[in-house]
């Protein structure tokens, strides 16, 4: 066995957004949300992720603006833990110890030094009963410290955030779950319970789902599952309280937000649309329809002036003065489950999957952010529960990446199914696909597989797509046969079948010369030049589940699991059995830069990885427990550029990357030491400092520092050549000011230190005895020279710039001059 | 911010015949002429001078007319007997010209009376032609004989008998003064030379030959006789290059577009064929209304001229470049040019800035309604006669998005008789197209399910149901009849196919998408 020591399996990216309410800043121009295990500051004009709070172990349950102080935010996470942190320059404060996981978090600015807690009943941690706990933040100076005080406020509560909102500025706190709205009085310390019928006349479902509390008057919002929206009034009378009904939702009302003055009540659900309520005219609606997907979260900015949207496809949408939509920060989609494989797109090198219902997204793994969807149904979603809808559930690349097949399918009863099998040509003008052809009902079942031939230098594209109705078909593109103007289409070139067995998979060699087949427990191989079934492999008695051609110098041999746990690798110049061993192989996977094939082991609950080369049985790395459940979905993406690790055990990785999802639907891959290190170092020089405002003070001062750090660059780039310079400079640079001699003293010693190179200096003198010269020709000069002078200042040679500043400074000296003769 | 994403509506490939270059080509003519003549019209004849008028044989005249004329502009009626094959000099001035009575004449267009008769044929004289140095004639008869005549002093030059049967056809080379092929009925080509006394080679056809028809480099021949044309070339001694049997009845006439790269080939079933002289395909197809025995196009192709057994001669000019114009005249009723161009030709100053607007997208009126989640107005506006006549796959397409949304049932619920009526007579008219049947089969489940409680109430409606019960009955009729013939044609197929090596089903080239849809929607129409 390799040892994998350095190896780990690391979280890449694509975690959820939308996980919990998003929060906007005092100043409206940051976004926090929670994404896995960290915070993430996004610019809410530009959609960057400015700043990544990292130091939760578990994955963050909840992020509130600390109400005393408009700089930091709260955070709690399943770990037990508070964390404090200053968001705009992303540094960690403090941590609060609570002890038990915390599943969200409130606060108001009436009750300084406290803030409130969800967390499961305090006697055991497992159960599903939270209470409300209030917990006293202790004035210390550590960073670690443990918060002792805590005291229930409200017992068995929603987990859900949605379902607990403050009032009329913390005077009270309105919690909602199942049938009952529960509403606490911190003046009275009382507790109200109103309770709502089990079901209303028309069948509808009274359950609340969300609460939100108007915060100057006494007036508390609820949302409920048949889509109606409560506004309850006068609640601090056991008997006399009252509420009235809006209905507009078809479906469950997810979120409810009043604006920070009263005046809207923002409302959200499955429809994905945005309805604005005017408070006390409820008849008056306005809608911002057609968000993309359901609505799970609204929050509105201090000010009011944005708004901000998180929906179900992990997406979060800030709309601006209530009408226009004018951000959206797009993560990775994941559903419940991935229909089609992962895939690189050859182009663009970035990661493919479906995204959304009926679209394929196109993910950037380098830069963690989703490039585009591409609409494949091109059908009006319809937001609405239970709807059988057109879903993409096969989709390959062919090798140049100009040509895609997607294979979308709505399956509403079991006899009828819908099939549409679409092909898709890369349009070099528009830089994205265009759809050439929709084939209808390719095959009579479902497909289970679909190849590209992957020989580059083919002249003819051919796609092969296997399903469960027998038969295997090649398409082929061909010309248009009559003269309408339009390109060539797609046809079907080739229907296979092999004694009425099913077929499962299928492959093309590297070279395109062969298609493999397997139909059940036989594989099949086919020669697409004049579709002769050339040979039959087989290794019984159970069927083919997985099938893959060997790579470059592996191209002769053809490896093939078994649901009976055996991995065969076939050498197709013999057409025999070149090895076999037993494994339960999930996934089998060939690196298409090497010879390298991986293969995921399910054992024991666990699964494993090997990698291997086709020609030798033995694994070149193996990594037992990668992760907990199945793998059934990987890909090798290749890298942007080549690692150069010369341990055997790492060297599978120097030429791409293996990505692959887990059963829960994390992206996962593996990385070395040196890679992780070269990762940390890169994120901590790109500080990304677009969103500070230009204050005249950053005017002055930032500038100034940017000097400043180019300088230091220059003089640790030049300090091999010009040695004595870089002392200079560190001298002149570090050096506090008040303790330095006067400029005109070191100005000598500093041009000294610049004179680098012959060329420079001769000009430098050639300028200065111009200026010396006379003063006429010097105005002249100096208007020349006017507007060449942003030039050299813009120049990153902090050589240059330096030196007009020098320049600067002696035509200030000559200006002086001269206007004191002027005056003489 | 997504818009609204139109229904998708399903475009069907078009049936019968593609649209390619030759059929846009040889569809450019106008509405036929049609000229009645005194009987059949056995010969036509373009005048290779302008302003190419034709010579008509028909019974015992012809007639020349000119190229836009209805009329003729002259006529030679001193024929004894029926006319065959009347000529025009390569210069145009004379016409020469076969009868039954054994004797041919020779007229001046201009004049009324024969210049020459030449008499020696003992028999009727079907073919007559000019030697290309203008003075000498070609002549074949039915006494199985071609001669030569001199043409002043009205002599025969030389008698060739070789021929076994009639002789019916045959055409003098118009590059070389000596050379002339006959055609015969004893299934021979015969190529002469009139330096030497005798055929020079000799080519069998197969069939009668009616035919025949010289390329204009004359390296081709092509002959027609029974059903088959067959292509010959010369310079290889007469070997056969092509036989083409594209007519079911026997081939008359032949005739070579103006360009060369088109043959054209008309036979006694009706149909005038054009084929690719290239690879011998056929482009194009013409019908007429009898059995055709003669064919000429004009120079350019400026008319298709047909004669046929009814003694019709049709005459069909191309469309001329006014009347294209025309055309697009009329097409434009749209708005002006200037419309179009308006704002666009606007060069931006330099501190102009851009007031973006966002385009209007346009929707169908069902798309607007269905925008609005109005089911039964959408469904209502894809029913409008007009749609429901011209585009069923328009009021398809919108069902099925009703069906996708779950509101179908919705939308087709609540209707008075006339609506009702209205559907069922949309669902008689298209269920059974395999196009629509798995989208209209569920809607008429739906429908029988939603008005079941209303069947006995309306007389219209019980008609309307009673008779999508028969064409339901008659359709599983047909989809039996149909299987029983696939069965056959499966045995026979897998019974005439040598056995391979590989066992993969002998059907497996063909596409399967053709045959696979009477399959499906059998069991569909089973459940209604």
């Amino acid at each position: 066995m390799v040892g994998h020591g350095d190896i780990r399996v690391v979280h890449r990216g694509g975690s959820k957004i939308n996980s919990r309410q998003p929060v906007i800043t005092q100043d409206s121009r940051f976004l926090l949300c929670a994404s896995g295990e960290c915070v993430k500051v996004f610019s809410t004009s530009t959609e960057e992720c400015v700043h990544d709070l990292r130091g939760h172990t578990d994955a963050v349950t909840g992020v509130l603006l600390n109400p005393s102080n408009h700089l930091q935010a709260y955070s709690c996470s399943a770990d037990a833990t508070v964390r404090l942190w200053d968001f705009t320059e992303g540094i960690h404060i403090k941590t609060y110890v609570i002890g038990y996981p915390v599943s969200c978090i409130y606060a108001s600015a009436h009750h300084e030094g406290v803030i409130f807690v969800v967390t499961p009943m305090l006697n055991d941690k497992r159960s599903e009963v939270f209470q409300l706990v209030a917990v006293h933040l202790p004035q210390s100076g550590d960073q670690l410290v443990e918060a002792l005080e805590l005291s229930a406020v409200v017992s068995d509560v929603s987990s859900n955030p949605a379902a607990m909102g403050f009032g009329k500025g913390g005077e009270f706190i309105a919690s909602a779950k199942g049938l009952h709205l529960e509403v606490f009085f911190f003046k009275k310390q009382k507790t109200y319970r109103f309770p709502l019928k089990e079901d209303n006349k028309k069948g509808g479902k009274n359950t609340f789902m969300c609460v939100a509390c108007h915060q100057k008057e006494d007036c508390i919002a609820t949302g409920h599952e048949d889509g109606k929206i409560r506004l309850w009034r006068n609640f601090s009378h056991k008997k006399e309280y009252t509420y009235s009904t809006l209905h507009w939702h078809h479906s469950a009302v997810s979120s409810l937000c009043f604006t920070p003055e009263g005046t809207n009540l923002l409302s959200g659900g499955l429809e994905s649309v945005l309805v604005q309520w005017r408070y006390n005219q409820e008849s008056q609606r306005d809608f911002l329809p057609r968000l993309g997907s359901a609505i799970t979260h609204i929050a509105v900015s201090p000010d009011g002036a944005l708004f901000c949207t998180s929906h179900s496809d992990n997406k979060i949408t800030i709309i601006q003065s209530s009408v226009k939509v004018s951000a959206v920060i797009q993560g990775l989609v994941k559903g419940e489950s991935v229909r089609t494989d992962l895939m690189v797109d050859p182009r663009s090198k970035s990661l493919v999957l479906n995204g959304k219902p009926g679209q394929l997204q196109f993910y950037s793994l380098q830069r963690d952010k989703l490039l585009y969807n591409l609409d494949i149904v091109q059908q009006e979603y319809i937001h609405e529960s239970g709807l059988e809808q057109f879903e993409v559930v096969k989709a390959a690349f062919d090798a140049s990446g100009s040509w895609m097949a997607t294979v979308e399918e709505r399956n509403e009863k079991a006899a009828e199914l819908e099939l549409n099998l679409k092909l898709w040509a890369f349009d070099e003008q528009t830089q994205s696909f265009v759809l050439n052809t929709t084939i209808s009902t390719p095959h009579e079942a479902r497909i289970t597989d679909m190849c590209f031939c992957h020989a580059a230098d083919s002249q003819t594209t051919m796609l092969v797509s296997t399903s469960k109705d027998g038969h295997f078909k090649a398409w082929q593109l061909s010309a248009a046969a009559h003269t309408e103007d339009e390109g060539p289409s797609w046809s079907c070139d080739f229907v296979g079948a092999y004694h009425s067995l099913v077929p499962e998979r299928c492959c093309f060699s590297a070279d395109g010369s062969l298609l493999a087949v397997s139909f059940q427990e036989v594989v099949t191989v086919w020669g697409p030049a004049s579709w002769e079934l050339l040979t039959t492999l087989s290794q019984p008695p159970q069927a083919i589940r997985d099938l893959c051609f060997g790579r470059l110098s592996c191209s002769k041999y053809l490896l093939g699991t078994t649901a009976s746990k055996l991995l065969c690798c076939w050498n197709l110049l013999t057409c025999s059995l070149e090895w076999s061993t037993a494994m339960d192989v999930s996934l089998l996977l060939a690196d298409p830069l090497t010879e390298n094939m991986a293969a995921f082991c399910f054992h024991a609950g666990g699964t494993d990885l090997f990698v291997f080369q086709p020609s030798e049985p033995r694994p070149l790395f193996s990594h037992k427990a990668v992760c907990l459940g199945k793998v059934t979905r990987a890909i090798f993406s290749p890298r942007e550029e080549m690692l150069e690790s010369c341990e055997e055990s790492s060297q599978w990785l120097n030429r791409s990357q293996l990505h692959f999802l887990t059963q829960y639907m994390d992206l996962m891959t593996f990385t070395t030491e040196a890679e992780e290190e070269r990762l940390l170092a890169s994120s901590r020089q790109l500080v990304v400092d677009d969103s500070v405002a230009m204050t005249p003070f950053y005017l002055l001062l930032g500038k100034h520092r940017r000097q400043e750090t180019e300088d230091a660059v220059s003089s640790s780039l030049s300090s091999d050549t010009v040695p004595q310079s870089s002392a200079a400079i560190k001298q002149l640079l570090q050096t506090p000011a008040h303790v330095m001699p006067s400029t005109s003293y070191l100005c000598s010693m500093f041009v000294q230190s610049l004179l680098i190179s012959v060329t420079d200096t001769r000009e430098e003198n050639k300028h200065a005895e111009e200026k010396m010269d006379s003063e006429r020709e010097e105005e002249d000069s100096e208007e020349e020279m006017e507007p060449s002078d942003p030039r050299p200042q813009q120049a990153s040679d902090a050589c240059s710039l330096t030196k007009a500043q020098l320049r600067e400074l002696r035509r200030v000296r000559n200006q002086d001059h001269s206007w004191s003769a002027g005056f003489l | 911010m997504a818009s609204f994403k139109p229904t998708k509506v399903q475009v069907y490939p078009k049936l019968g015949e593609k649209v390619t270059q030759d059929t846009l080509y040889w569809k450019n003519y106008k509405a036929p002429l049609h000229i009645k003549e005194f009987g059949a019209i056995t010969n036509i004849d373009f005048s290779p001078v302008a302003p190419h008028n034709f010579a008509v044989t028909a019974f015992t005249r012809i007639h020349i007319y000119g190229p836009f004329s209805q009329e003729p502009v002259k006529s030679f009626t001193r024929f004894k007997d029926t006319a065959y094959c009347g000529r025009f000099r390569s210069d145009g001035q004379l016409l020469v010209a076969g009868c039954e009575d054994s004797v041919v004449r020779l007229f001046d267009v201009s004049g009324k009376v024969a210049l020459r008769m030449f008499k020696g044929h003992t028999k009727a004289v079907h073919v007559a032609d000019f030697i290309s140095d203008r003075y000498q004639i070609l002549t074949g008869s039915d006494d199985y004989t071609c001669r030569l005549w001199d043409l002043p002093n009205a002599t025969e030059l030389n008698t060739y008998q070789e021929h076994t049967d009639y002789i019916r056809c045959g055409v003098a080379s118009k590059l070389n003064r000596d050379l002339f092929i006959t055609g015969s009925y004893d299934h021979t080509l015969k190529l002469f030379d009139a330096r030497v006394d005798k055929s020079v080679m000799t080519m069998d056809h197969g069939q009668p030959v009616e035919s025949l028809l010289l390329y204009p480099s004359e390296g081709l021949l092509v002959s027609a006789g029974g059903r088959n044309v067959k292509v010959w070339d010369l310079l290889k001694g007469g070997q056969p290059l092509v036989s083409l049997k594209n007519h079911h009845k026997t081939v008359t006439s032949l005739c070579l577009s103006s360009s060369g790269q088109r043959l054209l080939s008309a036979s006694l079933d009706r149909h005038v064929k054009v084929y690719n002289t290239t690879n011998y395909k056929v482009v194009h197809n013409f019908d007429y209304a009898a059995s055709i025995l003669s064919l000429a196009l004009a120079p350019d192709d400026e008319s298709i001229v047909v004669g046929m057994t009814n003694s019709i001669l049709s005459v069909k000019h191309r469309k001329s470049l006014e009347d294209s114009k025309e055309i697009s005249g009329q097409q434009r009723r749209r708005p002006l040019y200037r419309v179009f161009v308006k704002g666009k030709n606007h060069v931006p100053k330099q501190d102009d800035y851009l007031v973006s607007k966002p385009v209007k997208q346009h929707l169908a009126k069902y798309d607007k309604q269905l925008k609005k989640f109005n089911v039964t107005k959408a469904l209502d506006t894809a029913l409008e006669t007009w749609t429901r006549h011209r585009k069923p796959e328009i009021t398809v397409a919108v069902m099925k998005e009703l069906d996708r949304r779950g509101t179908l049932k919705n939308a087709l619920a609540g209707r008075d008789e006339q609506a009702l009526a209205r559907l069922l007579n949309f669902l008689i008219g298209n269920v059974v197209d395999p196009r629509f049947a798995p989208v209209l089969v569920t809607a008429a489940e739906m429908i029988l399910d939603i008005y079941r409680s209303v069947i006995g109430q309306s007389p219209v409606v019980d008609r309307q149901l009673l008779r999508l019960q028969e064409l339901l009955e008659k359709e599983i009729d047909y989809q039996q009849d149909l299987l029983e013939v696939m069965g056959m044609l499966d045995t026979m197929f897998a019974s005439s196919f040598p056995r391979m090596e590989v066992p993969c089903p002998g059907i497996s080239r063909a596409n399967g998408l053709a045959g696979g849809d009477g399959i499906t929607s059998r069991p569909q129409i089973q459940a209604t």
